[in-house]
């Protein structure tokens, strides 16, 4: 070998070329904290000094073309000589290292598997140390099931889904109405006449392709709330607009053990609360009756200002996001008043009822009942 | 003298208004003052069910109900729930 001109090194903007066209493989020979911390995409790891023991091992065949990298280049073009005792052709160092990779723009990835992409898209939760990588690959695992894709359901599905939440789930069986449009955010004109669930299934796959929407074109019932809620959901959060589908829905997410962030709108005031117990109270805890008919119009009845959901939505959101991260304190206990004529948030604290039929010490509703009677009545 | 609010839906039977300044010595006392005391209070005397009555943030049922004194209190809150979404 003495007096062979050799290639030794190649730079790294040749590197990916030579990766696509060559049977060639990076190898990473910096220790597991500097890998942890970023590294290119495909590559194979062996700290340097365990190359000898393990390189053989991972790679058996010999012939594969190595180009071994470092931080800057000194170590990847060190080891050369010893990866060659172990027989390997021709390995060759990638100059200036994954800083040089970097500065050109190429991808990189660290353990959490938050590829540059991702953290780029990310940054501005990367940055607060509240959230930061561990918090934001929290978002990734976590689930969120949306009842109603309307005029809550819009602002916290759009937040929900660009703060990169894994899962989200939507059940609705409405068509979108023209008549929706003054404060569903999450539909547009063309889409008058579609499933809500479709046309919000689209415009969320538009706005952050990373998460999984999984639709239910059905209206919450007795029958398939089982069903619906077992399919892994670490949250619920309710947009409902009607009482049967609310006490519906608190009931079997104290059956199924799930929080529900809890959201509800008038004209000009919205409620916003988290139901989790046995930490804190459940609906019927709070409101063991609802008002009767002729007292609690519908938003199709009464009214409400546009843009009165989107700061309850939003508020819901950021109540979901909080739980998903495990950070601050959510308004389990809580009851948030806010007056949009007023500019006005208040709150009032809200405990458990002992006595509550589904959540207290001696429940006595077990199963589900006639909910639209209950509300009627 | 205490500051009432009550929610939309029940300022609707009270002809708009949402907030009153009455002079009572107790919650039921105050409630009793308001326009729409018949969908607080029932024929039995007693608050209704399907309403929660706050006196500065603190429920009343876990304090003395309708009897709950006013002395020191600024704001009674009468809450409803509301189902839109």
């Amino acid at each position: 070998m003495e007096g062979r001109t050799r290639i030794r090194e190649i730079t790294a903007s040749e590197t990916p070329d030579r990766l696509a066209s060559d049977d060639a493989l990076l190898l990473d020979v910096r220790a597991d904290s500097e890998w942890r911390v970023a590294h290119i995409p495909g590559a194979l790891h062996v700290p340097m000094s365990e190359l000898e023991t393990r390189l053989p091992e991972l790679l058996p065949d010999r012939t594969r073309q190595i180009i071994t990298y470092c931080a800057v280049g000194s170590r990847s073009l060190h080891v050369l000589p010893a990866i060659e005792e172990l027989g390997y052709e021709s390995p060759v160092s990638m100059a200036g290292g994954i800083v040089a990779w970097q500065a050109l723009g190429f991808p990189i990835e660290s353990e959490s598997g938050l590829s540059e992409e991702k953290r780029e898209r990310y940054s501005r939760h990367l940055l607060i140390p509240e959230v930061g990588e561990r918090g934001q690959v929290r978002l990734f695992e976590t689930s969120i099931l949306l009842i109603g894709a309307g005029g809550l359901g819009s602002p916290a599905a759009l937040y929900l889904t660009a703060a990169g939440i894994g899962r989200l789930g939507i059940v609705d069986d409405d068509l979108v109405d023209a008549s929706n449009l003054q404060r569903q955010v999450l539909h547009s004109t063309a889409a008058v006449g579609e499933r809500k669930a479709q046309s919000a299934r689209r415009e969320l796959e538009a706005l952050n392709p990373d998460v999984d929407v999984i639709t239910y074109e059905e209206r919450l019932t007795s029958e398939n709330v089982d069903r619906i809620l077992g399919d892994g959901w670490d949250l619920v959060v309710d947009g409902a607009d009607n009482f049967p589908t609310r006490y519906l829905l608190n009931d079997a997410s104290v059956w199924h053990s799930i929080p529900v962030v809890h959201g509800s709108i008038f004209r000009f005031e919205g409620q916003v609360t988290v139901f989790k117990p046995p930490e804190g109270p459940c609906y019927r805890c709070l409101f063991p009756q609802p008002p009767p008919p002729e007292l609690a119009p519908s938003c199709a009845e009464g009214g409400v200002l546009g843009v009165l959901p989107g700061v309850i939505g939003s508020l819901q959101a950021n109540e979901a996001l909080k739980l998903a991260l495990g950070i601050g304190e959510p308004a389990i206990g809580r009851l948030l008043l806010f007056d949009a004529l007023a500019a006005r948030l208040d709150e009032v604290q809200v405990r458990r009822d002992p006595d509550c039929p589904v959540c207290g010490e001696r429940p006595t509703i077990t199963d589900y009942i006639d909910y639209a009677e209950f509300c009627a009545t | 003298m205490v500051v009432v609010r009550i929610p939309s839906l029940l300022a609707v039977q009270a002809g708009g208004q949402g907030t009153f300044e009455v002079e009572a010595e107790t919650v039921g006392g105050a409630l009793r003052q308001l326009p729409v005391s018949d969908l607080l209070i029932d024929e039995h005397g007693e608050l209704r069910r399907l309403v929660n009555v706050y006196v500065d943030g603190e429920d009343t049922r876990g304090l003395e109900g309708l009897e709950t004194p006013l002395a020191g209190v600024s704001e009674l809150r009468v809450i409803a729930a509301v189902a839109g979404g």
